[in-house]
């Protein structure tokens, strides 16, 4: 792709954008939020139309009015969110729309279909009967079943776009193992990420866009993550780590025997201090944000016990939970966290409403000034407090979910994947924020599976498995190998119990 | 509101319209009979429609009505309580059976639309069996000591029939109701987003259960007022489709299926909008088998229109943000 270009009204989203990859190449695609990496890739896969520039292939100059065109010259594009059909087979989900058929009434030769899934997912490692329906696989495996239907297209090029961001570490390492083979068989990968770890493991050439443009490239060799990040957004950033010197108190908050259904033979207890931030690391269905709904009422009346600053709690529900100062942000931003069509006033206050009533009537006028301070201190960027959070990029809507807990001083602040699919600039701004919080006296309790926002962010990184706790590692001991050992259940000698009995 | 705006030009085209084809339309007769239906119709399609705007569907309520109607007789005259308690009773019921269909809808999960879809079979089946499938009437409600009733229900202030005024005074109190209280932004809220809502540590289920027990008592009053209006009540066939009214109401008037969206000023906007429309077909002479057909296809229009709009803005928004 050479000299891309492309305007939306108001807004040069590519200007000039260049970018080549070779047979059985990986390039990683990185960059900030909005700058251009989708576009690009749209434009590619066919859903876009270039203003300006050339797309070659193979040195022939070619144009791509659609998706089917993108097929047809062998470019497959892998998105975030899976487009598979979960009540079908995999056999069906392959072959989606190119059924092998007996005419004349096109029925679906199932024997056939069956047969030429096989090869595909085997290629793949995927090890599941061809005949299995979607719903009864991961996503992982779910999204093995796209990149058979990729290849059976005979995809020259296939474009991931942050393929990892659901799936478990080792789903993520079997990924990109999977990724090198099929370089290794000649099929060149572009591919996007947020997780920078990732890159170094596969990817032969890093291409930086910074907004709309090309910022660099980096050879596998020259890739650090300190150069990618100050490419991304122009300037050095720091490791994002300040020892903070709030005083703490520990066993401010106490938390024990949390069952949550999905683990419903193990518990969870632990303690905190008042002014810490404890890292809560582990695979992906370690049981961490199914942890943190039981903890503040979502599943109802349990037999879990919470004492915060010395005083037992009693938490049947979110309401309660919430009336203690105990507020969650959850996993999924748009689905739990805020109700998108509102305004961001509207969402700011829900949780608060009573507090902004005279005589039972809403007073709008003391609303928006609660919502204009939050957007002011949270630097949040919109119009106004009237915008509808839909209309917010993924950063801006995290913070408006921040906004509404910080509006009732948090006193245990839990926040569920705080930064994913946020852009590096906007995480730096969440980790000042919550390093702030936790200054003023909070507790931060915070689940990520991005090992580096872990050891950037955490003052102790506690580690669950399979339900449990197995270890607390204080500062000095936190690596990204003891980490790893505690989250795959292993013991390492610098791990501490949870709490003290 | 620019919704609002938007159904109340359609409300005025029509009346034009209408009036241009029968210049009866603006006669005294003629408004008092439309405000009296506007009102009838108007009070249950505020309660159809806050249960569309958390998100949920009643389609009970013509049946509703039919029990209402069979139980109001039967308690003042053949029973002779005292018309108060009467009026009680006739709206316990109704808000016992929304409080049945929340308890379904949000401890069970059955969905709103089977839930309510069995209300309809059940109550017109209970209305047609207490009274045997014999069509009920109220008699002379002043020798019977029912003629305060009587007069609240089907008499006249200022001159405006009292459903009308009954409808009025019950939308100014919801539109307090929903747009400036608590528990409105609630049910729209939940109505977008019940998890979201949820998290935030509202008790959402208690928020889409009193939908329905409040769509039974604007049901209730609604039966009432009917009751005294036909003053002949078949079992089999007093209030069916009228759920519909309340839907196509509440739809026309801008609240979504999908929740989350509505006003009260639009639901009565669009219960004026189906009366008129209805008094037109009349007017213009089109035999009533025609006349679910004109109804139908107005409120088709209106989506497509809305849906036009929608996405019409939806555009013009992305363009202002690029």
């Amino acid at each position: 792709m050479r000299g891309i270009c492309k305007q939306f009204p108001g807004v040069v989203a590519l200007d000039g954008v260049s970018l080549e990859i070779g047979a059985g190449e990986v390039v990683a695609l990185v960059g900030e939020n909005g700058a251009g990496k989708s576009t690009l890739m749209k434009i590619l896969g066919g859903v876009y139309q270039p203003d300006g520039g050339e797309i070659l292939i193979d040195g022939k100059p070619i144009s791509i009015h659609n998706v089917n065109d993108a097929m047809r010259l062998g470019i497959a594009f892998i998105h975030q969110e899976l487009n598979v059909l979960t009540n079908l087979d995999v056999a069906a989900n392959v072959f989606l729309g190119r059924e092998p058929v007996f005419t004349p009434f096109r029925l679906i030769n199932r024997r056939k279909i069956h047969a030429d899934a096989a090869p595909f997912l085997k290629r793949l490692g995927l090890d599941v009967p061809t005949h299995t329906r979607l719903d009864r696989l991961s996503i992982a495996q779910q999204q093995l079943v796209e990149i058979a239907k990729a290849l059976s297209l005979n995809a020259r090029l296939i474009i991931m776009d942050e393929p990892t961001s659901s799936l478990t570490l080792s789903e993520t390492n079997r990924l990109l193992d999977l990724v090198c083979e099929l370089r290794d068989q000649g099929v060149s990968i572009i591919y996007i990420s947020h997780r920078l770890g990732e890159l170094d493991r596969c990817a032969d050439r890093v291409v930086v866009l910074r907004d709309g443009k090309n910022a660099g490239r980096l050879s596998h060799e020259e890739a650090s993550h300190d150069k990618m990040i100050s490419l991304m957004v122009g300037r050095e950033i720091k490791s994002f780590y300040v020892e903070s010197d709030a005083p703490k108190t520990p066993g401010f908050l106490r938390v024990r025997n949390i069952c949550s259904p999905m683990y419903p033979n193990e518990t969870v207890s632990f303690d905190a201090s008042k002014g810490e931030i404890l890292g809560f690391a582990g695979l992906v269905g370690a049981g961490r944000s199914e942890m943190a709904k039981t903890m503040v009422g979502l599943d109802g009346p349990t037999g879990a016990e919470v004492w915060l600053g010395g005083e037992k709690l009693s938490i049947r529900s979110p309401h309660d939970s919430i009336s203690h100062g105990i507020y969650l942000v959850p996993e999924d931003r748009r689905g739990e966290g805020l109700v998108v069509g509102m305004s961001i006033r509207e969402n700011i206050t829900l949780p608060s409403l009573p507090r902004f009533t005279r005589m039972g009537l809403i007073q709008r006028s003391r609303e928006r000034k609660t919502a204009d301070d939050q957007i002011s201190s949270l630097k949040v960027k919109t119009p106004g407090a009237e915008t509808m959070v839909v209309n917010l990029s993924g950063g801006n809507q995290q913070k408006v979910v921040l906004g509404k807990w910080l509006a009732m001083q948090p006193r245990v602040m839990i926040l569920d994947e705080p930064t994913r699919g946020i852009d590096v600039g906007a995480k730096a701004e969440i980790y000042r924020l919550m390093r702030e919080l936790a200054a003023q006296g909070a507790v931060i309790l915070m689940i990520s599976s991005d090992m580096e926002e872990v050891l950037h962010v955490s003052d102790r990184v506690a580690v669950m498995h399979e339900g449990k706790i197995t270890g607390v590692l204080e500062r000095p001991d936190c690596s990204e190998e003891n980490i790893m050992q505690l989250a795959v259940g292993r013991t390492v000698a610098a791990a501490k119990p949870p709490f003290a009995p | 509101m620019k919704k609002d705006l938007g159904i109340f030009g359609l409300l005025v085209a029509l009346c034009l319209i209408t009036a241009s084809q029968n210049h009866n339309f603006f006669s005294a007769t003629n408004l008092t009979n439309l405000s009296n239906v506007i009102g009838l119709f108007g009070i249950f399609g505020i309660g159809s429609g806050l249960v569309i705007i958390a998100g949920g569907i009643d389609l009970s309520i013509g049946s509703m009505i039919a029990l209402v109607g069979v139980l109001l007789p039967m308690a003042l005259r053949d029973w002779h309580w005292s018309w108060p308690l009467a009026v009680a009773f006739v709206l316990a019921v109704p808000m016992f059976l929304g409080w049945c269909h929340g308890w379904l809808v949000t401890r069970l999960n059955i969905q709103p639309f089977i839930v309510t879809l069995c209300g309809l079979l059940i109550y017109r089946g209970m209305a047609r069996t207490i009274t045997n499938d014999t069509t009920e009437g109220f008699g002379d409600s002043q020798a019977q000591g029912f003629g305060t009733l009587d007069r609240l229900a089907d008499g006249k202030l200022f001159g405006l029939p009292m459903p009308f005024v009954i409808l009025i005074i019950i939308s100014i109190v919801m539109w307090f109701v929903l747009h400036r209280s608590v528990y409105g932004r609630y049910l729209l809220a939940v109505g977008r987003n019940e998890n979201a809502t949820r998290f935030s540590g509202i008790n959402t289920r208690q928020v889409i259960s009193s939908t329905y027990i409040v769509a039974g008592l604007l049901t209730g009053i609604s039966g009432i007022l009917f009751a005294f209006w036909t003053r002949s009540i078949s079992p089999a066939n007093h209030g069916t489709f009228w759920e519909t009214y309340g839907i196509a109401a509440a739809v026309l008037g801008g609240c979504s299926l999908r929740g989350g969206e509505g006003s009260i000023i639009g639901i009565v906007i669009g219960t004026a909008v189906l009366q008129v429309l209805q008094n037109l077909v009349n007017l213009l002479g089109i035999r009533s088998p025609r006349n679910y057909v004109v109804m139908g296809v107005v409120v088709l229009a209106g989506a497509i229109f809305d849906e036009v709009l929608r996405r019409h803005s939806a555009k013009k928004l992305a363009r202002a943000q690029k």
